[in-house]
């Protein structure tokens, strides 16, 4: 309790603080260049160029440090040791190419890359297109949403519990067993199974963010002109074509905001398989083998670095388009 | 043989009734306009017709097969919305043949019918561009082309032109008469509120208020004798002046005395019974002249207005709480505060009982 | 659209029945969690979640009471007593030897090897008779199917919560979580502000870098941090791993979503209310603190609810930048640390992150809104 009331102090403190900055700063600015008497229209010119300064100032201050800063330092740290102390050219990324266990996250993640957004799209579309056509649409919305307020480790816990295995013989408390055994089949341990493991791994994934997909999606759905829709109807469209021909063009920019943003939440995922198996039997992704290096027997700063690059360099394609985006908004 | 034929079609969303009891036939190559105000149910009645609403009662029949529970696409119509409902995605040709292709005509068939269209309303240049890439004057003609590729039996037009500008109304409406004049065999059903528009372009013009038609007739027989003062007042502009009265002779023409002075005598027919009963008088502005006679009214000018052509004098009368307006040819030169006597051709004058019917029609 | 004429009523069952199907997939897994949780513990380890409530099926063993303790009635021997104790059950079936466990149904009799014979009633009472007098300490096995009542218990919650040290954790999560969620918006409004309404040099470079910000991934910030945290904490005789840090964490990574989702809630705003407030003479400050702060509340609380959210849920950070003690460990941390240790004991993985995901859930219930919204204006806007 006296933990939390000391939280509650310091954000009490850390507002203070804050508004004491922004309003403080603001009135020293005047008080140096007070806003009347001979000079006030100089003056007034004067602390409208440093105002601005005052506003972003702590924003920018943070970025640097928490972001920026650390962009290039792990660059840099992915050429030198596991200390990060002595300059060894691009043998991290030589020592990358050529391990396995690399090789096989980078082509993991890649298979992350192709299902999940492919998936959470699809189903998110077919989510928002039925739903959309129902009375009863949005108590469904809500409920197909609701997964992505659960953390990732959470999800890990329900579907784990969902894939479990008991063996031969006894009864199976797993979902996913028990429906192949009541349909005729043999259980499986399905997080051991080579290869469908990841995809087992996937679907929670897809799980939380089919809502994510489906809400945006549905927003942009009912973004379309009515007119259009009706247009086709007249024009004999089945729904189905109306759906794929008239619907989902007008779309297309929304269906590609959706998939990059999940694309990136993906290049990230490291809770679920941490959770679920921790990289064994062929699961294991960057961002896992990333943490892994950072602690591995006293921590790799080097190879950690150098595997958070190979994230990063996996992102910036998107992150030009997006700021190429946001630009020509401006 | 009526092409499109509506029997007591009614519509209600609910508990709510938008219309009622509409009866409506309407033969081969008539251009047939919905008019009133806004909110009138022109537009719901236009989509029961395309099918994009259900028909809650009566029916409808086209060539005389019933089409209530006929599939829009399969009724022989073809659409023209408001908002130009182009699909964004599509170029021009793409947005012509669009229909065509869902029907799997051949490709030929479908290149020579989406020419033929764009010949006839000037599109050629344009049938790669994308929809955004043109005017709303060149949208509107896309979408009018669209509708001319399906060639449908019926036409349906829902306010088309209402998204133009002014000048640009006026070309588009005169480029649809003369479409019209180009497929004489085609119905089209145009909806508008726009009094001008349904006068120009109808055959006959349908007047709907509050859920009802009001009166279906040529523009001109509308215009001349409107069957209630709903009528009267919605055609025409400005609206017609509406006098209270009582009448104080029956016959073969009703002699009426006006509530706050003057009065006519009415070339219609009225019987014993009507004697003494109240009843409205209208005269449309342009048919009130400065008289030294008989005034029908008289009254001090508050405001006059000069456009040239016409002058137009509002006009208070003690006891009338709206003004009464006379629009007189050419130029005149009426100051404020003067009172003038108007007069008017017998002839021109409507009667309408209590309930606003018109006599022509009892 | 619904009143389309002639539509094909097939369509709409078909629609329908998607949507339920979408609907049931995406409840029934947290549902299962949530019944499991409540479940006696030895039932969820037999029996599926989904039984619950038809109560579960056990092959069980017990022994009847010692042979010495047999009572002489008209001449015969008698040992009498009830599978269940003090319990309450239903007997299937029942048998006495292990290769023939449910052998007979309850009321009838069994012959024994001996001579004796065994009635089981259905409410678990046995009697065991025989015509000598039976000797030994050690009684008759009986193998018996038997049907247990359906039991629902808040146990679980109860040893996860105080025992396992999920209470503990619920209060560092919350410790972690308020701070971080609010700090983050303060500075962030202003600098949406300036972005947003005031001119100067470098704003459009400025915009450009949060937006690319937006996407750079977590994973190229650990490790220079935890290089940071440590040199900061050595220098000033501080451990590394403190609330402080964390907060100020999550308050960096933070930032870009709140500047951007802010800059493009203010930007929207009509310019007029902010001019006619600059001809009536409002410094700059006044105008953000009286006027757009209060206008911008919808987007505020957006952030405030994601922020929320990210942070309660978060591993990642937790595990590299707070320790792996019972003062710092959070429910996420907490979570994994019990999938490890107690990774089959289900009564006390459900249970436990039932709790952890609880709160998010009624964040989420309450506030979608807004939730809808900022999501809203964060994707299809900013495209
Ligand atoms: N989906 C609907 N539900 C309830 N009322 C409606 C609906 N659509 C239209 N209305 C009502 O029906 C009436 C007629 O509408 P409409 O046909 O669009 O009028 P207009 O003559 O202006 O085209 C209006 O009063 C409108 O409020
Ligand atoms: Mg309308």
């Amino acid at each position: 309790m006296g933990q939390i009331l000391s939280a509650l102090g310091v954000v009490i403190l850390g507002v203070a603080a804050c508004a004491g900055y922004f309003w403080g700063s603001n009135v020293i600015l005047d008080r140096i260049y007070p806003p009347r008497g001979p000079n006030a229209g100089a003056n007034i010119m004067r602390a409208n160029t440093i105002r601005p300064w005052l506003f972003v100032g702590p924003a920018l201050f943070a970025l640097t440090i928490y972001l920026i800063y650390p962009v290039f330092a792990s660059v840099w740290l992915s050429l030198h040791d596991r200390s990060g102390e002595t300059f060894v050219g691009t043998s991290n990324y030589t020592w990358m190419l050529n391990d396995p266990e690399f090789r096989q996250s980078f082509r993991n993640n890649m298979l992350w890359l192709l299902i999940v957004p492919a998936g959470a799209t699809f189903f998110g579309l077919l989510a928002a297109a039925v739903t959309d056509r129902i009375w009863w649409g949005n108590i469904a919305k809500s409920l197909i949403f609701l997964p992505m307020a659960i953390s990732f480790i959470g999800a890990s816990v329900i579907w784990k519990f969902i894939y479990d295995y008991r063996g031969e013989g006894q009864p199976e408390i797993g979902l996913l067993n028990a429906i192949v055994v009541g349909l005729g089949g043999e259980p499986h341990a399905w997080i051991t199974m080579p290869f469908w493991n990841n995809v087992f791994l996937m679907v929670i994934l897809i799980w939380i963010q089919t809502g994510f997909a489906m809400v945006i999606l549905s927003a942009a759905l009912r973004g379309i002109p009515e007119e259009t829709i009706e247009a086709a109807v007249l024009d004999g469209a089945s729904p189905l074509q109306i759906f794929f021909k008239i619907k989902v063009p007008q779309i297309w920019g929304t269906i590609a905001v959706v998939w990059t943003t999940i694309t990136i939440l993906v290049l990230k995922v490291f809770d679920i398989v941490l959770a679920m198996t921790n990289g064994q039997w062929n699961t294991q992704v960057l961002a896992n083998l990333m943490f892994n290096w950072m602690f591995r027997g006293g921590g790799d700063f080097g190879r950690g670095a150098a595997i958070a690059v190979i994230i990063m360099v996996l992102v910036i394609p998107i992150m030009i388009w997006n700021i190429r985006n946001a630009s020509k908004e401006q | 043989m009526a092409e499109l034929k509506l029997t007591k079609v009614g519509k209600a969303y609910g508990p709510v009734e938008v219309l009622r009891d509409i009866d409506l036939d309407i033969d081969t190559g008539e251009l047939i306009v919905f008019v009133g105000p806004s909110g009138c149910g022109k537009s719901t009645l236009l989509r029961m017709i395309a099918g994009l609403e259900r028909i809650t009662s009566g029916t409808l029949e086209i060539d005389g097969k019933a089409m209530n529970d006929v599939p829009p696409a399969q009724r022989g119509i073809a659409m023209v919305f408001q908002s130009y409902a182009l699909y964004p995605h599509m170029t021009v040709r793409d947005n012509m043949a669009f229909g065509m292709k869902i029907a799997k005509k051949p490709k030929a068939e479908i290149d020579a019918a989406v020419d033929k269209a764009a010949k006839m309303l000037q599109l050629t240049p344009y049938l790669d561009r994308l929809p955004k890439a043109l005017s709303g004057g060149q949208r509107q003609r896309v979408a009018i082309g669209r509708a001319i590729v399906r060639d449908p039996k019926v036409f349906l037009f829902d306010e088309p032109l209402s998204n133009l500008d002014a000048a640009l109304r006026v070309a588009t409406r005169i480029e649809i008469a003369q479409l019209k004049e180009r497929m004489p065999e085609s119905t089209m059903i145009y909806v508008t509120h726009d009094q001008v528009e349904a006068m120009t372009l109808a055959t006959r013009i349908v007047v709907l208020n509050g859920g009802n038609i009001e009166q279906v007739g040529p523009p001109l027989e509308l215009y001349e004798r409107p069957a209630n003062v709903f009528v009267a007042r919605f055609i025409g502009s400005p609206s017609m002046n509406i006098f209270e009265g009582r009448i104080t002779g029956t016959g073969a023409q009703t002699r009426v005395e006006l509530d706050q002075g003057g009065g006519a005598v009415v070339p219609v027919a009225s019987g014993e019974r009507d004697m003494g009963s109240s009843v409205k008088l209208g005269v449309r502005s342009e048919d009130l002249v400065p008289t030294t006679g008989e005034a029908l009214i008289e009254g001090r000018v508050e405001i006059v207005e000069g456009l040239g052509e016409t002058t137009l004098l509002h006009l208070e009368r003690v006891g009338e709480a709206e003004p009464t307006i006379a629009k007189l040819p050419g130029i005149h030169s009426i100051s404020r505060h003067e009172t003038v006597r108007l007069g008017a051709d017998p002839a021109k004058l409507h009667l309408f009982d209590v309930k606003g019917r018109s006599f022509h029609y009892r | 659209m619904e009143g389309i004429a002639g539509r094909n009523p097939l369509v709409t069952w078909l629609v329908h029945i998607s949507a339920a199907l979408l609907v049931i997939i995406w409840t029934v897994p947290t549902m299962g969690l949530f019944i499991s949780s409540l479940r006696d513990k030895d039932q969820i380890a037999v029996s599926g979640w989904w039984t619950a409530l038809s109560g579960s099926e056990q092959n069980l063993v017990e022994r009847t009471a010692a042979p010495d303790e047999a009572v002489e009635r008209d001449g015969t021997w008698v040992l009498e007593g009830n599978l269940f104790g003090e319990n309450e059950g239903t007997v299937s079936a029942f048998g006495w030897r292990a290769q023939e466990p449910a052998a007979f149904q309850p009321g009838e009799t069994a012959e024994l090897r001996g001579g004796e014979t065994l009635t089981v009633e259905k409410d678990g009472t046995y009697i065991l008779s025989s015509v000598e007098q039976p000797e030994g300490k050690r009684g008759q096995r009986i193998f018996f199917t038997s049907l247990q009542p359906p039991k629902f218990t808040l146990d679980n919650y109860r040893n996860v919560l105080f025992s396992q040290g999920i209470g503990r954790s619920f209060i560092n999560s919350l410790t972690v979580t308020i701070p971080s969620t609010v700090i983050p918006i303060l500075i962030a409004a202003f600098a949406a502000y300036a972005l947003a309404w005031m001119p100067f040099p470098g704003r459009a470079l400025l915009l450009a870098t949060v937006v690319g910000l937006l996407v750079v991934p977590l994973q190229m910030s650990l490790i220079p941090l935890l290089q940071m945290y440590n040199s900061v904490g050595g220098f000033l005789g501080v451990p590394a791993k403190t609330y402080a840090g964390i907060w100020l964490a999550h308050t960096g990574f933070g930032l870009p979503l709140a500047i951007y989702l802010l800059r493009n809630y203010m930007a929207g705003l009509p310019r007029e209310i902010i001019e006619s407030a600059r001809v009536d003479g409002a410094s700059d400050f006044e105008i953000f603190v009286k006027i757009i702060l209060p206008l911008s509340f919808p987007a505020l609380a957006s952030f405030a609810i994601f922020q929320f959210l990210w942070v309660w849920n978060d591993l990642l950070i937790a595990m590299v930048f707070l320790g792996n003690n019972e003062e710092q460990l959070v429910l996420t941390g907490r979570l994994r640390e019990l999938l490890g240790s107690r990774g089959g004991n289900w009564e006390i993985l459900t249970a436990s992150a039932f709790v952890t995901i609880i709160i998010p859930l009624l964040v989420f219930i309450t506030l979608q809104r807004y939730l809808v919204r900022g999501l809203l204006a964060g994707s299809v806007k900013g495209g």
